[in-house]
């Protein structure tokens, strides 16, 4: 939240607009940094009327000197008092700039602190104290800033006044300072002697630092430029959610850069697929109009109904985002254990999730000892740089391109466990937009329907392990092939083996197995084929999913075997080894098999044949319109 | 976009995070402004309509003017609206100073909502200015299975990416307006013209800052009569928001006992 100082005023006298640099003062705590912003305050006219006086008075009640910190400190103590806040925002003007100095308070969770307040910052302050000089905790901000991509970086040199404004220390640590900012890819804008405490170089080159010919620390804020604003970027709506409330479908999500216009011709990204903008909705008490801006939140529809899902980015044709499968990225570690490779992760990037593994930690660093650098792993409050592969394709951005997407959270157990920035997206992988049109089969589903006498089908059997699922779709599949038809055997393991090879058995893993049998089935089924899934397909959200996508050619079938039966049975040796503790999530033992409520047929196979039950699905086939009986039969062939 | 078209879109995105990443959530409707505004914003969010319960965890102790205003606007705007009430005052924690034990009423009713309907989410109008605790917040905010919060191990969250997979069997907090301060509020109610109680209007020199039950609710000396007033009066005053509220007041730790426990 805002402490405003000034009223910030976003015009100049002559109308035109100020530009607005963000900074971020960082440095040892002993450094001068209050001292600093105190000052800056003062000489840039900032102060409320009578706070200085105020401060004075306080300042001789206590028999102290006066200290340029202590307003700082009065500031925060009125902020602790009243608006209670973790970063705060304090607002000063330089000549030609309104400067916005976020507040990275405390070092015990500097990191985290560090990485929220200054992850928004376009410049930063590096403060040094002359006499103690470059320490690990300087490099260790300077390291920091370069995490963050702050490129902008004004030195300054404080406390002068204790090293006899020696011009040879100050040089000394200026080229220590510029040496070390450099090896990390920084360029100092500038680096100033000053002394906070008396003034010396932040509003004016005094006497005492007459050797120096630089900017003061005004100038080098008011030379900061600011970040590109998000709306001149490329526009990037992620979508957040497609509502259809009534009869409009509309697809909501905030425009993060860029702006959108009814009738721009946009990119649904990563799938490439093409439409319009047809409207910018909102509700009837407060309409919207006209072209909406980055930071709006929006609603918009389109001119064709394309599939779309949340975690999507729309963007215009002619400057898409990047699709990839594979990044890089430098990121921060907040959680306790430390992140190695191999590790499987949930990234999120917006409102898109994937599931990753970190192919290789390709730097490692505590910043706080900056010399140990390794490649293992990244341990809590570290930091380092990440190869990661994506099971799912996302469209994102390098954050050098566009701070808003071109940025990541990770997550471990639901529980957000470490963030960093795109540095980049796999080369040759930029996705050329193209308008996706599902190619249709040259044969028309009449014509299959005629020479295997049933329509397309994704017949599901799903059930515990060992409840006869696959005996049971084996002896359906040589009934229906022999009557002439064209069933296809789907069964979950086989599958597992090709296809999904890269899942695992986490819940996101399982339902990623299901949606893409439910796909190939499907895709079988539209074309006359009969599908028969064989999977335990355990939770039913899952099979709802796959009836989602079968849509009206799914049928169910809770092969309702007995658990203790199916447990007898145990085939693969499967029980066994889940009753051992051997084996990790298998359904079965640790009953987190959800039945079927409402499945088009229930078999329980410890009473009855194979036979029996083959005949039983042949039978609800023909009742459910798959299987034709002869009348149909010839009703088709006439 | 102006500061408070900011506060805006940013609440909606909270808004339709929540939903999409929850399954089952309501929205806590206190009656005051806080949470006027905020059902304001959701049917900006999702476009004149709000999708999920609006449930009032009612003590029974409210002002008239506030179950006046409850029933006319719960129609008017098709809330689906949920009354719930809270137990009587034996059933709570015998040790709380009486007004907290009063307010405690509320987390025990809000627990037996809970119960009912099994929402993982819980939408609620807190503001980080109102408040020290409330001001350590996060936006989705986890609780524990007893609504408890834990203050000293809360996720991280940035850049609006927010925690949402409550344990099972607890539920989040969400705080779409925690960003919020009072003035935003008054601003934003004057501008979009959003109905307010007319308890927070001088009366006799006295208004309703905030607006609680009956008998743990005092009125601040105030001439201002309408939002505009309220706005001047806002930028000068030093008496804190909740200074009305007797529950904040007996006991220094009163009310962060009452948050830990599950209040809002």
């Amino acid at each position: 939240m805002n402490m405003i100082v000034t009223p910030a005023s976003p015009a100049t006298p002559n109308g035109t607009t100020r530009p607005q640099v963000r900074i971020v003062i960082v440095g040892h705590v002993d450094h001068g940094k209050s001292t600093l912003v105190g000052r800056l305050l003062h000489e840039t006219g900032s102060l409320p009327d009578g706070k200085l006086e105020m401060l004075k008075a306080v300042s001789a009640r206590r028999g102290m000197p006066f200290e340029w910190s202590f307003l700082l400190d009065a500031l925060q103590t009125e902020r602790d008092q009243g608006i209670t806040i973790d970063t705060t925002q304090i607002r000063f003007r330089t000549n030609s700039r309104d400067i916005v100095l976020i507040d990275a308070p405390g070092h015990a969770e500097f990191l985290r602190n560090m990485i929220t307040g200054a992850s928004q910052a376009d410049g930063a302050v590096l403060i040094i104290d002359a006499l103690e000089g470059v320490r690990d905790q300087t490099r260790r901000h300077g390291y920091l800033l370069h995490l963050l991509g702050v490129k902008q970086v004004a030195v300054v040199v404080n406390k002068m006044d204790r090293v006899d404004f020696s011009a040879e220390r100050f040089k000394e640590i200026s080229d220590e300072i510029s040496e070390h900012l450099q090896g990390l890819g920084v360029k100092p804008t500038a680096v100033i002697p000053i002394s906070a405490r008396d003034g010396d170089g932040v509003a004016e080159r005094t006497a005492r630092i007459g050797w120096y010919k630089g900017p003061t620390v005004v100038e080098a804020l008011d030379g900061l430029e600011p970040a590109r604003p998000l709306e001149a970027l490329a526009l990037r709506l992620p979508v957040q959610a497609i509502y259809k409330f009534d009869d409009r479908r509309i697809v909501a999500g905030r425009i993060e850069s860029g702006s959108l216009v009814a009738g721009d011709e946009i990119v649904i990204m990563p799938a490439g697929k093409i439409a319009r903008i047809k409207t910018v909705e909102s509700w009837p008490v407060t309409p919207v109009a006209g072209r909406q801006g980055a930071g709006r939140s929006v609603g918009i529809t389109l001119d064709r109904e394309l599939f779309l899902e949340r975690g999507d980015i729309i963007a215009h044709t002619n400057s898409a985002p990047r699709e990839t499968r594979r990044l890089r990225a430098r990121i921060f570690w907040l959680h306790d254990k430390p992140l190695a490779k191999g590790d499987q992760l949930l990234v999120r990037c917006g409102p898109k999730e994937s599931r990753a593994t970190v192919v290789a930690i390709e730097k490692a660093v505590d910043p706080g000892e900056l010399s140990s650098v390794e490649n293992k792993a990244i341990g809590r409050n570290h930091v380092g740089e990440i190869d990661i592969s994506l099971s799912n394709p996302i469209a994102t951005d390098p954050y050098t391109e566009n701070p808003r997407t071109g940025r990541l959270v990770i997550e471990v157990s639901g529980r957000i466990a470490g963030g960093g920035l795109v540095l980049s997206v796999d080369a040759g992988q930029r996705a050329v937009p193209v308008d996706i049109v599902p190619v249709e089969s040259a044969l028309r589903p009449d014509e299959r329907s005629a020479r295997y006498r049933h329509n397309g089908a994704v017949v599901w059997l799903t059930g515990l392990p060992a409840s006869g699922k696959s005996t049971l779709a084996k002896a359906l599949e040589r009934r229906l092939f022999s009557n002439g038809g064209s069933p296809i055997l789907l069964d979950g393991d086989t599958l597992r083996a090709g296809l999904n090879s890269d899942l695992g058995f986490s819940t996101a893993d399982r339902s990623e197995n299901i949606r893409r049998l439910a796909e190939v089935a499907t895709h079988l089924a539209r074309n006359g084929h009969i599908a028969i899934v064989a999977a335990v397909s355990p939770a039913r959200e899952d099979r709802a999913t796959a009836r989602r996508i079968a849509d009206t050619s799914f049928r169910e079938i809770h092969v309702a075997t007995p658990a203790e039966i199916c447990e007898e049975r145990d085939p693969k040796g499967h029980y066994k080894k889940a009753r051992a503790g051997t084996l990790a999530s298998f359904t079965g033992i640790l009953n987190d098999y959800e039945t079927p409520q409402a499945a088009e047929l229930v078999i329980d196979t410890s009473t009855r044949t194979v036979a029996e039950a083959a005949d039983e699905i042949e039978q609800m086939l023909k009742t459910t319109g798959v299987l034709f009986d002869e009348l149909v039969d010839l009703a088709a062939n006439i | 976009m102006d500061h408070l078209d900011q506060l805006e879109a940013q609440s909606i995105y909270i808004f339709r995070e929540a939903f999409a990443r929850l399954k089952k959530i309501a929205l806590l409707w206190s009656l005051g402004k806080d949470s006027n505004v905020m059902i304001w914003l959701a049917r900006k969010a999702f476009f004149g309509r709000l999708p999920f319960p609006a449930l009032h965890v009612d003590t029974g102790k409210k002002f008239p003017e506030m179950y006046r205003f409850r029933d006319h606007y719960g129609k008017e705007w098709d809330l689906d609206l949920r009354v719930e009430p809270c137990p009587p005052i034996d059933a709570v924690d015998p040790t709380l100073p009486p007004a907290a034990r009063s307010a405690a009423r509320k987390t025990e009713g809000l627990k037996m909502a809970l119960g009912k309907y099994g929402f993982d989410g819980l939408i609620a109008g807190i503001r980080r200015d109102e408040e020290a605790t409330r001001a350590k917040e996060r936006v989705f905010s986890p609780r524990g299975l007893e609504g408890n919060w834990d203050v000293r191990d809360q996720p991280p969250e940035f850049w609006d990416h927010f925690n949402a997979s409550p344990p099972q069997g607890a539920h989040l907090r969400i705080h779409p307006i925690l960003h919020w301060t009072e003035s935003d509020i008054w601003a934003y109610t004057k501008r979009e013209n959003i109905p307010i109680i007319p308890l927070y209007l001088s009366q006799n020199g006295k208004r309703y800052r905030s607006l609680g039950d009956q008998d743990i609710t005092n009125p601040v000396a105030s001439n201002a009569s309408n939002i505009d007033e309220i706005l001047i009066e806002l930028e000068q005053t030093k008496v804190p928001e909740r200074s009305g509220r007797a529950l904040d007041h007996e006991t220094e730790d009163a009310f962060e006992r009452l948050r830990v426990a599950g209040y809002l």
